[in-house]
């Protein structure tokens, strides 16, 4: 018999937790509304840093990343096939002894995300830059993965 | 030892006044410190030039808001999209503790530094004495 990961709702549409997932999440939304403005989303994605944003047109796949505080210098990225592998350190300066912090939200760090791009590029014409915190990529498809308009002849 | 850096979702708010456009605005994360003679904020607002960094305090109420020109998507199917691109904004209440006139901002690589220095002590005058 195979062994089936257990996981709420797994015994068929009403496994014997989906009631209390109901209920909680009714909670949840009630406290999120008794407490204001604030929107919550679960994590989606990858969940790994950072999070990226990919687009593509028939020319060139685009990817972006928001970053911010990491400059140029501190970013190293690499393709190799189909995986563009993207590494880095966030550094966030010290602040002088004797500081009292009120609040501390942001965070510091090493990074590492490999990518795995839906099709080949084009290794040496990959054009990146950060602007204003924000990475962009732009990398050309190979030549084998542009669409091509095939003729049709009719006999 | 420097640890990994987590992936965290944007916390959407609903600013302080309606937008004519619907158009996400996002709480950007800050650092607050104190030292002797300033008050230190740092926010990453990444997406936001100079042009688009609004500050202003009103009342000791610091308001940041950063405008952000979301990339075009024209001619471009989006094939992933982890992260929203929206404005940034935050309010601070500040106490009377800050000189107004001398506050500074700097932004750089998605990173806003507003040093708010504070007001100086009065400092003690010596009076002088004559003898007649």
């Amino acid at each position: 018999m195979a062994i089936i990961r257990w996981t709420p709702g797994s015994f068929g549409l009403r496994g014997p937790w989906s009631e209390l997932e109901r209920l909680r999440s009714q909670i949840e939304g009630l406290f999120d509304s008794l407490t204001g403005a604030v929107e919550r989303r679960g994590l989606t994605g990858a969940g790994v840093f950072p999070l990226i944003n990919l687009s593509e047109d028939a020319e060139n796949l685009y990817l972006t990343a928001e970053l911010p505080g990491v400059s140029a210098e501190a970013l190293e990225m690499s393709i190799e096939g189909e995986n563009l592998t993207l590494r880095g350190e966030r550094k966030i300066p010290e602040a002088d002894k004797n500081v009292n912090y009120h609040r501390r939200e942001r965070e510091a760090g090493f990074f590492r995300r490999v990518i795995s791009l839906p099709v080949r590029v084009n290794a040496e014409k990959v054009q990146a830059t950060t602007k204003n915190g924000i990475l962009q990529v732009t990398l050309p498809k190979a030549a084998e993965a542009k669409p091509r308009q095939i003729a049709i002849k009719s006999e | 030892m420097t640890q990994e850096l987590q992936a965290r979702d944007k916390m959407a708010v609903a600013p302080e006044a309606e937008q004519t456009r619907p158009h996400p605005v996002f709480v950007p994360a800050v650092d607050i410190y104190e030292s002797e003679d300033s008050l230190t904020l740092l926010a990453d607002m990444p997406g936001v030039t100079k042009d688009g960094l609004n500050i202003d305090l009103k009342d000791n109420t610091l308001t940041i808001r950063g405008e952000v020109q979301a990339a075009t998507d024209e001619g471009k199917t989006v094939l992933y999209r982890e992260y929203q691109e929206g404005d940034y904004f935050r309010q601070f209440t500040l106490s009377n503790v800050i000189d107004q006139s001398k506050i500074t901002a700097t932004l750089k690589h998605g990173v806003l530094t507003l040093v708010l220095p504070k007001v100086e002590k009065a400092k003690p005058r010596q009076i002088e004495i004559k003898a007649e």
